[in-house]
């Protein structure tokens, strides 16, 4: 800035055209990527498909067909309870290892913040089918063990215990990448704000829940926001169980009934208005978990290091 | 450091740290687990698999067999599918990477009409998962030939949005403004001021933009699932999610649940050691992402 003010326009600081030449590969991409099928997508949902003669213009025909569908519903369903459940319980463990973690609780901190991550280096595809290796009910390990200990199959892939295995094993699989951010963001808590704590003679436990805590919500609520766009979107886990277990149908979560509807049922314009509400309903549940932090957001670190002191 | 010195002294008694290291020593053992079975798993013929307890090794040792079974099966079809996922891996995630840089540094430090839009526009695209995004995709791109095509994986992979946010917000804080305006007053030209002077500071992030970039696509599973139906164009995700549907459903007809097994290892090891050998840029760059 001072330099520029030294040297007063003598040329402007750079052509017109370079900053958009910098971003032009990247949104013409955009365009192909997102904004392309975006559009066309809204466009075909607006036909009907019908078994001869192609489709004709219907209008919201198929919105109304996924609003009416009860197995839409009962996906939705499904996967909202799922993520009630899932995203708070991987919340919690990743809280509670970061701040261990941060605590220095053991020397090796460096090599346990290493081995939780590893889960996130391995695709969900592989994740799910070892556990379900593992989870079989005829000769995987676990039923081994229940057959050694006089009891019979364990209900992993039962049709009442498929939904908290899928929690389970997604748990395993994303619990260390939130540990990593929120480790991170503990480490980051300004020192100065924590001392004077230790030099009042705050406990530990008081320091991490009053003043570190609060002052890492931002990043909470991030690994929360990941979480619910995450669980919404179930696809993988399921889709991949479905060959160990008939607990599992075709339209178990609202992403597995898109994809029935488009190459089960050949129905791609069905299809793509089912996609649009799913993604309006996640963006939704993502703007929610947005507007109630904002909302939270006034208590500050002063309150906090206020409240121990 | 000093304050972690002081906190493993303070206030937390013998006993409880004991149940806490406890409780991290489980957690470590679940995370741990399938991959230790994985690795037993692998050295085990198909009637080992079914037929001895999955968490200990079983003879005879069957880990070259496997392997060479693996890249043999199919004329050499799990070769391919590997070599797919690292060519999407590096020209998705490479490519995402330079047009993150660019982008970013656009955003980050110039001030130009309809930048704000621009940027919301890329920014709400983080909204939208891209799953749900996945069938629309398809339905365009069945229209214009890039189903079947290393394109319609390909280009999906070169756009990343996250990629976008964290080089700008990467840049505001490394990049300093005066450097570049000093720069221009010496009389460097545009390009070579992005190469030169800007582009060799944003390094750390732009690698672990690259790592990112990388490991989404690499764990893709939905896009090539539904892009591709040709099983020589399958990245290893998809390949492989085929073989243990098959080896569930088949039996033992085709000796397939020990391939799965071996297979996973290959679709699983190159990332590991990416992570580890490049810890430090994953560790400070989460960093980025979590405190802006």
């Amino acid at each position: 800035m001072t330099a520029l003010s030294i040297a007063p326009r003598r040329r402007p600081a750079h052509g017109r055209a370079t900053p958009y030449l910098y971003l032009a590969p990247f949104m013409l991409l955009y365009v192909v990527a997102v904004l392309g099928p975006l559009v066309y997508a809204l466009y075909t949902s607006l036909f009907t498909s019908r078994l001869i003669g192609g489709s004709k213009f219907g209008w919201f025909t198929n919105y109304t067909r996924a609003f009416s569908s009860g197995q839409f519903w009962s996906g939705i369903g499904r996967v909202v309870v799922f993520g009630i459940v899932e995203v708070p319980i991987m919340l919690f463990l990743a809280l509670f290892f970061a701040m261990l973690l941060d605590m220095g609780i053991t020397r090796l901190g460096g090599f346990f913040r290493l081995a939780y991550f590893l889960p996130y280096a391995v695709p969900g595809v592989v994740g799910t089918i070892m556990w379900g290796f593992i989870f079989e009910p005829q000769f995987g390990p676990f039923v081994q063990i229940s057959h050694w200990l006089g009891g019979g199959a364990p209900a992993f892939l039962n049709p009442g215990g498929i939904l908290p295995t899928i929690g389970f094993i997604s748990i395993w699989q994303t619990a260390g990448f939130n540990i990593i951010i929120l480790f991170t963001a503990l480490r980051n808590v300004p020192h100065d704000l924590t001392e004077a704590a230790v030099v009042d003679g705050a406990s530990l436990s008081r320091i991490m829940m009053r003043i570190k805590v609060p002052m890492v919500r931002g990043a909470i609520t991030l690994s929360g926001f990941l979480g619910i766009i995450g669980t919404l979107q179930l696809f993988t886990e399921p889709y991949v169980l479905a060959s160990f277990t008939s607990s599992i149908n075709t339209t178990y979560t609202p992403n597995m009934y898109i994809y029935s509807s488009a190459f089960g049922a050949q129905d791609f314009n069905y299809a793509a208005a089912i996609s649009f509400v799913l993604g309006i309903v996640t963006v939704g549940a993502a703007v929610l978990v947005l507007l109630v932090r904002r909302q939270r957001r006034p208590d500050s670190a002063e309150v906090g290091a206020e409240a121990v002191a | 450091m000093s304050s972690q010195n002081i906190h493993t002294t303070l206030g937390i008694r013998r006993p409880t740290r004991f149940v806490l290291i406890a409780a991290m020593m489980v957690f470590l053992v679940i995370i741990l687990l399938p991959l230790y079975w994985i690795i037993v798993s692998a050295t085990k013929n198909q009637a080992a698999l079914y037929g001895s307890f999955g968490f200990w090794f079983h003879g005879p040792f069957n880990l070259w067999q496997n392997i060479h079974d693996l890249f043999t099966y199919r004329s050499d079809i799990f070769g391919r599918w590997l070599l797919n996922t690292a060519i999407y891996s590096l020209v998705g995630g490479g490519g995402a990477t330079i047009l993150a840089c660019l982008g970013g540094y656009a955003f980050s430090r110039f001030e130009f009409r309809g930048k704000g839009a621009l940027f919301a526009t890329v920014i709400a695209s983080l909204l939208v998962p891209t799953t749900a995004l996945t069938i629309p995709t398809y339905i365009l791109y069945s229209k214009i030939g890039l189903v079947n095509n290393v394109f319609g994986m390909l280009i999906p992979s070169l756009v990343s949005p996250i990629g976008i946010y964290l080089m700008r917000v990467y840049i505001d804080g490394s990049v300093p403004a005066e450097l570049i305006d000093a720069s221009r007053i010496d009389g460097a030209g545009e390009r070579t001021i992005f190469l030169r002077v800007a582009a060799p500071l944003m390094m750390p992030g732009a690698v672990t933009v690259l790592l990112f970039t990388v490991v989404a696509t690499w764990n893709n599973y939905f896009l090539p699932f539904i892009i591709f139906s040709r099983q020589d164009l399958y990245p290893v995700t998809v390949g492989l999610s085929l073989w243990a549907t098959q080896a569930v459903a088949g039996g033992s007809a085709e000796q397939l649940y020990p391939l799965v097994v071996t297979g996973g290892i290959f679709a699983v090891l190159p990332l590991m050691i990416l992570f580890v050998v490049l810890q430090r840029y994953w560790r400070a760059g989460l960093l980025t992402g979590a405190v802006k």
